[in-house]
């Protein structure tokens, strides 16, 4: 782990809550995530795990409480009160995404999925592809570059996503069961790849999974139950 | 799974007699392997002997299942001691989980804390296996998968019983 105790985290999050109608998604939570740290974030279905983590993307705004991203040399951002075109900046620039079932664009070939998020900040499409193409042999896909996402196995897919959500060196990575779609093998082929690449990087992960064997790849993990932290993995401070 | 910490447990919700005692444990962990009276006298006059009980007083005429028994504080301290300390990973833990979550349901106590205390310790040694299987030989990542794949499934139990615990609760305390 390539973190730094004395910096202040990449990520705080403080007395989050959020609902969707009646329903109380996030019920106070507070959480830091230290720049480089591998975080794990479990709880049983409907614990509101995802909702944390859309909040913490600036994917959601909470209702209430705050999401600071403080990123190592820069000034730290309030996330929760950013309007959306600075949110989706943010999430261009800084994070990368992986969820359960790639969510590649299909007629687009690997390499040009790889590609999008370069290109979406403005890079020249000879460089991103390039880059993309280094991406791909990197997670062990070399020569797939051609192929649709729908001539790839599920596991080259998941690389193929993990490729994309990797190619802008982001700061965070954010992952909703990277591998829940996998068997063990591929799975753990996947994981394996995506923390070499991230721990090179120093990128830090915060990871949503269900599945135990997926969370020992973490650092350490926090549990989410009915929409708080669950008490042995509360914030001290 | 641990027969005189399970005893001591049964007997900090109440003062009770041995007999009484015998079948409140074979009614709660006794499934298909009832405990024998001589185990349970046996058990009770070392848990004196060590002041973690002392006798009520005897009725006269009464054998050993007509004493009362009742736990000290030292006697408390160790049942608490014993529900909040994780186990560590093994195949006989599940039993021993089994036996402290039941009891520290009857004691009102905190069932899911001392369910979540587990889940860390399991979760850090899988942490520690699975660093072990980034360096290691196919051979040792078999072993390694080996021990992942059991200490996955008590995590799994571990987790349905924590959603279950309510449920739990209500059917142990109209029993």
């Amino acid at each position: 782990m390539n973190t730094n105790e004395n910096a202040a985290p990449i990520l705080r999050a403080r007395s989050l809550r959020h609902s969707f109608g009646q329903t109380d998604a996030l019920r106070g939570i507070d959480l830091d995530v230290q720049a480089g740290e591998v975080l794990a974030v479990m709880g049983p279905s409907g614990s509101g795990k995802s909702t944390l983590l859309h909040c913490l993307a600036g994917v959601l705004v909470p209702d209430q409480g705050s999401v600071d991203y403080s990123p190592a040399g820069r000034a730290g951002t309030a996330i929760s009160t950013l309007a959306e075109p600075r949110r989706a900046r943010l999430r261009l620039t800084d994070f990368g995404f992986v969820f359960q079932f790639g969510q590649l664009l299909p007629e687009l070939s690997a390499a040009d999925n790889v590609s999008i998020p370069l290109l979406l900040s403005g890079t020249r499409r000879q460089d991103a592809l390039r880059r993309s193409t280094e991406m791909l042999e990197r997670l062990g896909l070399d020569g797939l570059g051609a192929k649709l996402p729908g001539e790839l196995s599920g596991g080259q897919a998941q690389r193929v996503a993990v490729a994309r959500a990797m190619v802008t060196s982001p700061a965070v990575l954010f992952a909703d069961e990277p591998t829940g779609s996998l068997d063990s093998l591929a799975s753990e082929n996947v994981l394996t790849l995506m923390l070499e690449l991230v721990r090179e990087a120093g990128t830090t992960v915060v990871m949503i999974t269900h599945d135990a064997r997926t969370a020992a790849y973490a650092d350490r993990e926090v549990i989410v139950r009915d929409g708080v932290i669950a008490a042995g993995y509360r914030v001290s401070a | 799974m641990n027969n005189s910490l399970t005893l001591l447990g049964l007997l900090s919700r109440e003062a009770s007699y041995g007999y009484d005692l015998k079948h409140s444990y074979d009614r709660y962990f006794g499934a298909g392997k009832a405990l024998a009276f001589g185990q349970v006298y046996s058990t009770l006059a070392r848990m004196v002997r060590d002041e973690l009980i002392r006798a009520l007083g005897e009725e006269t005429g009464g054998g050993p299942d007509r004493k009362k028994y009742e736990i000290t504080w030292a006697g408390q301290n160790k049942v608490h001691e014993w529900l909040f300390t994780p186990d560590v990973p093994s195949e006989s833990l599940q039993s021993n989980l089994f036996a402290k979550t039941v009891i520290a349901l009857l004691l009102d106590d905190d069932a899911n804390r001392l369910l979540d205390l587990q889940r860390m310790r399991h979760m850090a040694r899988m942490r520690e296996l699975t660093r072990l299987k980034q360096e290691a030989n196919l051979l040792q990542v078999l072993q390694c998968d080996h021990g992942l794949f059991h200490i996955e499934a008590d995590l799994r139990w571990i987790d349905l019983t924590s959603a279950r615990l309510t449920q739990l609760k209500k059917e142990l305390q109209s029993a």
